[in-house]
């Protein structure tokens, strides 16, 4: 039987600082707001082709980022915007590369399931669903090889953690002991399938067990749970004892895209996750109530996000039109002609 | 009654062997089972067993003797009382069945033999000290010089390490290497393309072996979508590069499932470069130039070529630019282009046209993506004529890519409609004959080139 834990308690409030709850609170309300943007810009015709948005699930990648260090990598799905603003991205490279244009991370060769920063070891931003994960693993790989102490996160859906490739990937990052972190961001519904309709073992960390891995299921509703589960994930991963599986429960409050009527779920069910269990209000009321802040130090905070976010859909509306010629760039790193050419 | 032990095939592509060892000697006794022999092919040293009980009457062929054919009788076992000497000298050993052969068309030679006109090397000077090397030891070579040049080159695949390779590519490399760098798999392609992609991304230079091009269409996203695609989706910022490569194209005997050619499919992907070279200097020198290369490289080798030996240019680091195709061949009649195995049907149908006075430039293209158009259709407006030639299946072929460029841009120079010889629009039989059938001949590749040149 392969060692595993059980699921975590609810975090403690008691060590963390204000400046921490603030700085979450900054992080996820940016990606917040930052989404909500996006929604706006492709309902105006801005933004083509899919479009995943991550709000409901902030605490996630807030909570994991603030268990990582510099040289950590990660690589996630289609649904990344949260991720890149999280690691630091800019969000007007972000926003850009929404909107197709010269400005965005990609050039706007990317389009929002496809962006990557070598500089803050973000490696995408990928569109078919699970093949992050091996590529997650083979990360870890290098830097195992190259003898640094740095680990992945390799985040994945509960739609993906039914893929074989993931099966594939456990197995070998436990034989050959990958510093990989594997997150399952659990947000119930792979597009329009529940997990109850997908699975009948909905516990999806337990899996692990199967593969000799280490994992625990996580409050992904609460950014300091999060927090501490990834900081024990990343202890284990950097003492070389090979990779962990964290799943952390979660919910998207938006469809699976932009296009998803979400008619597989009520109304009721997010409108009680929202109101309930939504991760800012959650820090917000802490940071109020601890007397770390007051409503008007948070409502200059809103203002400063807000002030962000709409330059981000001013550069990404400004920026133009990659050149034409980009259509030719960036297929061969040596720059072969191309077939026509 | 005597028995005659025959000289066993152990592996689908095996025509002879070494017999390495005798484990008996005249005069003994064996039962079914036991091991009588150790025999030594390309790949491996095999146990040889006694399938019948009896008395080593006589061994026909002496251990460490090379180059036993499959088949030839190499011991008689006879019963008691019984002596070898008795025995009627070994009639020759029933080969398989042969396979029907259409009778050749050959007419009346109307015209006097042409000369074969070998074309040296465009590779390395001529004078060059060569040495003969099997495809084998060159892809070997190749790996092993480019991991001791670049740390961050690594092996990984199935049996890659400890087994030395499933058709022996990999001898030695673990030994000199480690298992940091030569890594065995588990048999999980989909999955270990995906690991050694992200390795790529992460700033290593990964080979990773598929045991056949069969297998890695487990892992065909990681390849196309991952390897091929993530430096155009990142604008240029992060790519994959790596080799992925194995034996790709119909070995012999192994059915539908194992015997199937890939380069027309790996040769659409922009983003990919493609190779499938057919001489063993070709393989080492591509290989390290694949190496090399900052984009994913599909390296496609072929079973048969392997235990194939060639010259190879005895240098310290020899390396192929991608996108140079060779001239094996100069001629004037007709243009025959092929790649990898097909170059094997190409350059004995240049030699039997000549024999009827009909002068083909045989052209290895060598790689596929990037493809030498020019050379091609230099060639043409030379010779006025074209037969392509490859073992895959004929609908979107290579072949059609390359009539298509020919019709482009040079069709005023076609003196005839351009011929592709592939191999038949079937999945692989298993049966001989209809294998046999199934795959491109010389004697099609005759027939095209007769056709072209309305002979």
């Amino acid at each position: 039987m392969a060692p595993r834990k059980t699921a975590s308690k609810p975090a403690s409030t008691a060590n963390v600082s204000k400046d921490e709850l603030l700085a979450y609170y900054k992080d996820m309300l940016l990606i917040r707001r930052f989404e909500e943007k996006a929604g706006q810009l492709y309902g105006m015709g801005l933004i083509g082709g899919f479009c995943h948005l991550y709000i409901g699930q902030e605490a996630v990648v807030v909570g994991l980022e603030a268990a990582a260090k510099e040289g950590d990598k990660r690589v996630t799905s289609y649904r990344d915007h949260g991720h890149m603003l999280a690691c630091g991205m800019d969000p007007n490279g972000v926003m850009a590369e929404l909107t197709g244009r010269e400005g965005g991370y990609s050039k706007g060769k990317g389009g929002s399931m496809h962006m990557f920063s070598k500089e803050k070891h973000f490696y995408g931003g990928h569109g078919i669903v699970g093949a992050q994960v091996p590529i997650g693993a083979g990360l870890a790989f290098s830097d195992k090889y190259k003898g640094n102490d740095n680990v992945t996160f390799a985040y994945f859906g509960d739609g993906a953690a039914n893929q074989g490739q993931v099966a594939e990937t456990y197995n070998m990052a436990e034989i050959w002991d990958l510093p990989v972190i594997f997150v399952i961001e659990n947000n119930q519904y792979a597009m329009g399938t529940s997990t109850q309709r997908s699975t009948k073992s909905p516990s999806y960390w337990e899996r692990g067990a199967a593969y000799g891995i280490e994992g625990e299921e996580v409050d992904g509703m609460d950014v300091l749970a999060v927090k501490e589960a990834g900081e024990r994930a990343v202890a284990h991963c950097r003492a070389g004892k090979g990779p962990y599986i964290l799943e952390v429960k979660t919910y998207r409050y938006r469809g699976h895209s932009m296009s998803d009527p979400a008619k597989y779920r009520t109304r009721e069910e997010v409108q009680k996750m929202r109101e309930e269990r939504d991760p800012i209000e959650a820090v917000r009321s802490i940071l109020l109530t601890g007397g770390h802040a007051s409503e008007e130090d948070l409502k200059a905070i809103d203002k400063d996000i807000k002030a962000v976010v709409n330059e981000s859909a001013e550069f990404a509306k400004t920026s133009p039109e990659p050149a034409l010629e980009e259509l030719w760039t960036d297929i061969y790193a040596d720059e072969i002609p191309p077939h026509s050419a | 009654m005597a028995t005659e032990l025959l000289m066993p095939a152990l592996s689908p592509t095996m025509e002879e062997g070494t017999l390495a060892k005798w484990l008996v000697k005249e005069g003994d006794t064996v039962s079914a089972g036991d091991i009588i022999a150790e025999i030594e092919t390309d790949k491996a040293t095999m146990e040889f067993e006694a399938v019948d009980e009896g008395i080593v009457g006589k061994i026909l062929v002496a251990e460490g003797t090379e180059g036993v054919k499959v088949n030839e009788v190499i011991a008689i076992l006879v019963e008691e009382g019984e002596s070898a000497d008795d025995v009627a000298a070994p009639a020759p050993a029933a080969a398989a069945p042969a396979a029907a052969e259409a009778p050749a068309s050959t007419p009346a030679k109307a015209a006097a033999p042409v000369a074969v006109v070998s074309k040296a090397s465009p590779d390395f000077p001529e004078g060059t000290k060569m040495k003969t090397q099997t495809v084998r030891e060159a892809l070997r070579d190749a790996m092993s010089e480019e991991m001791r040049r670049d740390e961050n080159v690594f092996l990984m695949g199935e049996e890659v390490a400890e087994y030395q390779g499933a058709y022996k590519i990999s001898q030695g490399m673990l030994d000199e290497f480690g298992s940091k760098r030569v890594i065995d798999t588990p048999i999980t392609e989909h999955g270990f393309a995906g690991i050694a992609t992200g390795a790529a991304f992460g700033g290593l230079k990964p080979i990773v072996e598929f045991m056949t091009f069969n297998f890695a269409m487990q892992a065909i996203d990681h390849l196309i979508n991952s390897a091929a695609k993530t430096l155009y989706m990142s604008g240029g910022q992060m790519g994959a590069p790596m080799v992925f490569r194995g034996p790709n194209g119909a070995a012999a005997r192994v059915g539908a499932q194992h015997s199937q050619d890939y380069a027309a499919w790996y040769a659409q992907i922009p983003g990919l470069k493609v190779v499938m070279p057919y001489s063993a200097a070709d393989y080492k020198g591509l290989m390290k130039t694949a190496i090399r290369d900052p984009n994913p490289v599909i390296f496609l080798e072929n079973e048969i070529l392997y235990g194939k030996s060639f010259e190879v240019p005895d240098l310290e680091d020899f390396t192929i630019p991608f996108g140079k195709a060779r001239i094996w061949r100069e001629g004037t009649d007709v243009t025959i282009v092929s790649f990898g195995i097909g170059m094997t049907y190409a350059l004995e149908a240049a030699d039997k046209l000549a024999e009827e006075g009909i002068s083909a430039e045989v052209i290895d293209l060598r790689t596929l993506r990037p493809i030498d158009y020019d050379t091609v259709l230099a060639s043409v407006m030379k010779t006025n004529r074209c037969v392509t030639v490859e073992e895959g299946w004929p609908v979107g072929s290579i072949g059609n890519h390359i009539s298509a460029t020919i019709m482009q841009r040079a069709f005023d120079y076609l003196d005839a409609p351009v011929i592709n010889c592939a191999g038949k629009d079937v999945p692989m039989p298993y049966a001989a004959n209809l294998e046999k059938l199934a795959l491109v001949t010389t004697d099609d590749v005759v027939a095209a080139c007769k056709e072209v040149t309305y002979r």
